[in-house]
């Protein structure tokens, strides 16, 4: 009965606009079977997250009131008065830092299997963006309930913009709506944090996705180089996706754990005139950054240590962006090729300064 | 060299299509950029009085729209300084067992002058003339 209303929908549907290019698009694609196919998972995992995000996000905003003199509050209300409000409040900020930990994870995965390659170069770069944006989600909307912490991760996040030759100091000031962060800063974020990225991410993940459906799988260089008979495949569509469906339910229950066992904390409100708290740290995925930060002297050659920190950090971004681009080639002799060399170093910095944050 | 019609049709569509993306994007970024502060500037702050200040301490004054740390030493003499980290904004703290000042943020350490010590902070804190009449705490800043 069902199946023959989906059949008639699906007719009715094809009479008119022919689907056979998108059915086409959804069967054609093919999933290779190797002892690391489980990181093929990673990025469907980042855009289950995502999903929540913007389910949560939204059911947030019924209640949220950007102000300096009602943001606080407002949060306050949704996890203290409104029913269940602290477990949506709980979910949002849980899963925004399981999507950057599983974003990260899907990058590296794919620098590791080298699958940036030609003809997936576009691939991987709208995978960086998305990433950085996915930061800066997280950056904006950290700022949100106008808390202590928040309040000084804003204060430090916009003044190294700030660092920038020539335009920083603009750049800052459109930013923060004034000279220091305020109430204006808390109104330009909310509106960059709920319209302005929603709108370039879900562009940039349309076309992200819509390569990898193009394209298909990347099949690592051991796996292409087997004989056909070797090769196993499961095709996507439904194989793949239901195990895709089986790997988001373990990741709601691990969610749905987090947000009931470690509540996000609120603290106490942004005061700007007091000092920071000691201890104060950033969230975790800019850990890394704020470390190397701390560990810069005052000045590094002719420039202040901060200048040479952000430059430092922005180059290294955009040469990351463009690896698919830079012409390092694959040595037939070598055990571990270059580039894979590159990405443990880049891994060990990252991971290495990550705990130097937790742990001094 | 003669331009050719549909060039010279090509450069003047381009030039229209530049002043128009101009016409757009100038009331956008006009509108991005914020109001300069209307607020009349502050030049003088009472801050209180001396005897109720205890020594080794400090408080933060609100200078206008600026944080000014007020730091009162073991001898009694005063001392006020930008509260602002030279480094990445963030409020510095007064420490009472080092007697140095502190910026949580990334570790920034200056001495009671304002002189940074270690750490990241490129500039020492601006410091503020504190004067003391009849018993009342007077900030004012220096004019240099």
């Amino acid at each position: 009965m069902k199946n023959s209303l989906q059949s008639k929908i699906e007719n009715w549907l094809d009479e008119r606009y022919d689907l056979s290019p998108i059915r086409k698009l959804i069967t054609h694609k093919k999933v290779p079977l190797h002892k690391h196919s489980v990181w093929y998972y990673m990025g469907g995992a980042a855009l289950f997250l995502f999903i929540i995000q913007v389910i949560t996000g939204t059911m947030l905003l019924l209640y949220y009131k950007p102000g300096e003199e009602s943001a606080y509050e407002s949060v306050r209300f949704i996890i203290t008065k409104v029913k269940f409000g602290w477990l949506i409040r709980n979910v949002h900020s849980w899963s925004a830092n399981l999507m950057v930990f599983f974003v990260f994870l899907h990058m590296f995965s794919v620098f590791f299997m080298k699958a940036y390659k030609k003809p997936r170069e576009l691939t991987w770069v709208t995978g960086f963006l998305l990433l950085g944006i996915a930061m800066g989600f997280g950056f904006s909307g950290y700022l949100l309930p106008w808390n202590e912490l928040a309040f000084f991760a804003t204060k430090v996040g916009t003044d190294i913009v700030g660092v920038i030759p020539i335009v920083g100091e603009e750049i800052k000031l459109m930013l923060r709506g004034g000279e220091d962060v305020t109430g204006a800063t808390l109104s330009r974020f909310f509106g960059i944090h709920v319209a302005v990225m929603p709108a370039i991410f879900m562009m940039i993940l349309g076309l992200h996705l819509f390569f990898v459906q193009k394209q298909g799988m990347h099949e690592p260089e051991g796996f292409s180089k087997l004989p056909d008979e070797k090769k196993k495949y499961i095709p996507f569509f439904p194989n793949f996706m239901l195990k895709d469906a089986t790997l988001w339910l373990v990741i709601f229950a691990l969610l749905s754990f987090l947000a009931l066992y470690f509540p996000w904390e609120l603290g106490p409100k942004a005061d700007p005139f007091l000092p920071a708290p000691e201890g104060i740290k950033p969230e975790w995925y800019f850990l890394f950054t704020f470390q190397t930060l701390k560990y810069l002297p005052s000045h590094v050659l002719f420039m202040d240590g901060e200048l040479f920190g952000i430059l430092f950090f922005n180059v290294a971004g955009l040469i990351w962006m463009l690896i698919p681009f830079l012409a390092i080639k694959d040595r037939p002799g070598w055990k571990i090729q270059p580039m894979t060399v590159i990405g443990i170093l880049v891994l060990i910095f990252m991971i290495a300064m990550t705990v130097l944050g937790f742990i001094t | 060299m003669a331009l050719s019609r549909k060039k010279f049709l090509d450069i003047l569509i381009g030039l229209g299509g530049f002043g128009s993306l101009a016409a757009f994007t100038y009331p956008i970024f006009s509108y991005l950029r914020p109001l300069p502060s209307t607020e009349a500037k502050v030049n003088t702050v009472k801050a209180g009085t001396a005897s109720g200040f205890p020594p080794n301490s400090s408080q933060i004054i609100k200078f206008g729209r600026k944080p000014v740390i007020l730091i009162k030493s073991e001898s009694g003499e005063f001392s006020a300084l930008e509260a602002t980290c030279t480094h990445l904004d963030c409020i510095v703290q007064y420490k009472k067992d080092t007697k140095q000042i502190l910026c949580a943020c990334h570790n920034g350490i200056y001495d009671i002058s304002g002189q940074n010590l270690s750490g990241p902070p490129p500039k020492p804190l601006q410091a503020y003339s504190v004067k003391v009449i009849d018993d009342e705490i007077v900030i004012t800043t220096i004019v240099t």
